[in-house]
């Protein structure tokens, strides 16, 4: 039988690869985007099965105004990619560094 | 609760839309050439919806506070306290802001709808009282505040400033979603006050994540220790304008937000939170003294130093009492004047080609050539400084006493120790204005919107602004009211 916890535990392993495929990334910001989907998408494996578990609808609500807004944050994060590379060249994670104090 | 009183309550939220997207429609229609017809627009609407939150402010004050929505949403006094500082900021910022890109030719119409759709999400994540509606807030400020800070599409550094924003406050959005459906979870309901109820029965360590979870990621948007890092970056590679909007308007919804949790849904578990604001509270104090000392970059040090005073609003947050929380908002009143009126200094600051001047080089010897500037400068820094006459003493004094009535009497030394380390980097600044020579020319004139903004944030933050003390005080008192229920 598949209780509740189980959801609980595959969303962590989710949420903590995405928040590692941020920080141990070396490669390049697409790896990034994708990283912080995840980290949405185990955020909607949480409620959802919160919300089946309390039999309580508020959170698949939520889960779709996540999905829209990750929909929106995507396309934005896209278009500042699209700039930068435009004006660099390159979209490697090393060379983000015409910024350093 | 019917839809009309909803509407009437949220009625600044829906103006700004609606004119929003007016006026997206006629920078659409207009391009480039409607860039100063939308800002003069964008900025007669958000008087306007000063205004209108002064007034839900007086009514909350004489009557309770309007719930809108099925208490999604709460106009009360501290929201509407927190909504007038963030469109004053706001307004502040379109002042200087045309100026700066017209010299690049790069103002654009959009620049002052995005500011306006801004000023809607940061409106409702002071106002929200349901983990949905601080979402949508949220992110609604976060996404037009990636477009800004990238805003200079040709420019390597801003579009850099920009993806780092977007990486870094996209990571914190999602830690708060990972909290938001774990307090979820664990309590059942997405409602404040549902959620003090069920804390109130049972605090479970599962919900303890999710309060650690939220706290961390609006550490993050409120630039806190030790999840600052992007801060500087941000604020050096972003346009001068947005970099002032970033310093004042999102750093007090961020802040009120916090102040809303911390003392609404987790009003019970405060033990649970306060240690981590304590400690972000003095890491902020240390960092922010610390780090600005080495820097050469102007925007770089006033990041800093924003973090510094994150630092000692959080200390007032810390004492977790209506002082604490009045004093947070007196801190933050006055943290909103001085910054906005350091940035439009900065801005002021141009080489006679009109290229803007932002490093310490560039400064040297100001009182020389443009002596009315270097004493606004003066009395700017002295006051972030805390030091006495000027008003931003007045700040760091509220939320230290807030604190040792609270008795938290190391927290409040430890924080007035560092203050002084924080006092080194301002006072070399007006060191190297005063006493250095001068080694570039810098243009002479700027136009009067900029003296207006300047002449008042430096009339506020001036011992003048004593006389602000009672009216402020009592203000910041009712806001605090707004949380009575809960203490």
């Amino acid at each position: 039988m598949i209780g509740i916890e189980h959801y609980i535990v595959v969303s962590a392993i989710l949420f903590v690869l995405g928040v590692l495929g941020i920080f141990l990334n070396r490669k390049n910001i697409i790896v990034i985007l994708m990283a912080i989907e995840l980290i949405l998408l185990a955020v909607n494996i949480n409620l959802v099965a919160f919300s089946a578990f309390l039999g309580d609808l508020v959170g698949q609500v939520f889960a779709m105004f996540v999905l829209t807004v990750a929909a929106g944050e995507a396309a934005i994060g896209l278009a500042i990619l699209v700039i930068y590379f435009r004006g660099r060249g390159t979209i490697a994670v090393d060379d983000v560094d015409r910024l350093k104090g | 609760m019917n839809l009309a009183s909803s509407l009437y309550f949220t009625g600044a939220e829906v103006g700004l839309s609606i004119v929003g997207l007016v006026l997206l429609l006629v920078s659409a229609w207009g391009g480039p050439r409607s860039a100063r017809l939308v800002t003069i627009l964008a900025v007669s609407a958000l008087v306007g919806a000063t205004l209108f939150s002064g007034h839900l402010f007086d009514l909350a004050v004489r009557e309770t506070a309007g719930r809108a929505f099925g208490d999604l949403y709460r106009a009360d006094t501290f929201g509407s306290f927190a909504k007038i500082l963030i469109y004053l900021a706001t307004i502040a910022v379109l002042m200087v802001t045309p100026r700066f890109f017209d010299q690049r030719g790069a103002y654009r119409p959009e620049y002052p709808v995005l500011m306006l759709f801004n000023a809607v999400g940061m409106g409702m994540m002071v106002s929200a009282t349901d983990l949905m509606t601080l979402y949508i807030g949220l992110e609604m400020s976060s996404l037009a505040s990636y477009v800004l800070a990238s805003f200079l599409r040709n420019d390597t550094r801003s579009a850099e400033a920009g993806l780092k924003y977007f990486v870094l406050g996209a990571l914190a959005s999602g830690i708060i979603l990972y909290g938001v459906s774990l307090v979820y979870g664990f309590t059942g309901s997405t409602n404040y006050e549902g959620i003090r109820a069920a804390f109130a029965i049972e605090f479970s360590t599962g919900a303890l994540f999710g309060v650690v979870f939220v706290l961390a990621g609006l550490a993050f948007k409120v630039s806190a220790v030790p999840f600052h890092m992007w801060t500087p970056d941000v604020y050096e590679g972003a346009p001068t304008p947005v970099t002032a909007f970033f310093a004042t308007a999102p750093k007090v919804a961020a802040m009120a937000m916090l102040v809303r949790m911390a003392m609404e849904p987790f009003a019970g578990e405060v033990d649970a939170w306060r240690q981590i604001v304590i400690f972000a509270a003095l890491a902020s104090i240390v960092v922010g003294a610390l780090g600005a000392i080495g820097q050469q970059n102007l925007k770089r040090l006033l990041a800093y130093s924003s973090i510094n005073n994150v630092g000692f609003i959080l200390i007032g947050l810390a004492a977790a009492t209506p002082a604490g929380v009045a004093g947070v908002m007196t801190y933050l009143a006055i943290y909103v004047a001085m910054t906005v009126g350091s940035f439009t200094a900065l801005l002021m600051l141009r080489d006679p080609m009109g290229q803007n001047l932002e490093t310490f080089d560039d400064i040297a010897g100001l009182s020389t050539n443009r002596p009315a500037l270097a004493w606004c400068l003066l009395a700017l820094m002295f006051s972030l400084a805390g030091i006495p006459p000027l008003f931003g003493f007045w700040g760091k004094f509220v939320v230290f006493q807030a604190a040792v009535q609270a008795d938290l009497v190391a927290l409040a030394a430890i924080g007035i120790a560092a203050s002084v380390i924080g006092a080194f980097y301002y006072i070399k600044f007006v060191k190297v204005m005063f006493f250095d020579d001068a080694t570039r020319e810098v243009e002479t004139e700027s136009p009067i919107g900029h003296w207006i903004v300047l002449g008042l944030s430096v009339a506020i933050i001036s011992p003048l602004g004593y006389f602000l003390t009672i009216p402020l005080g009592e203000w910041s008192a009712a806001a605090a009211a707004s949380f009575a229920a809960a203490m």
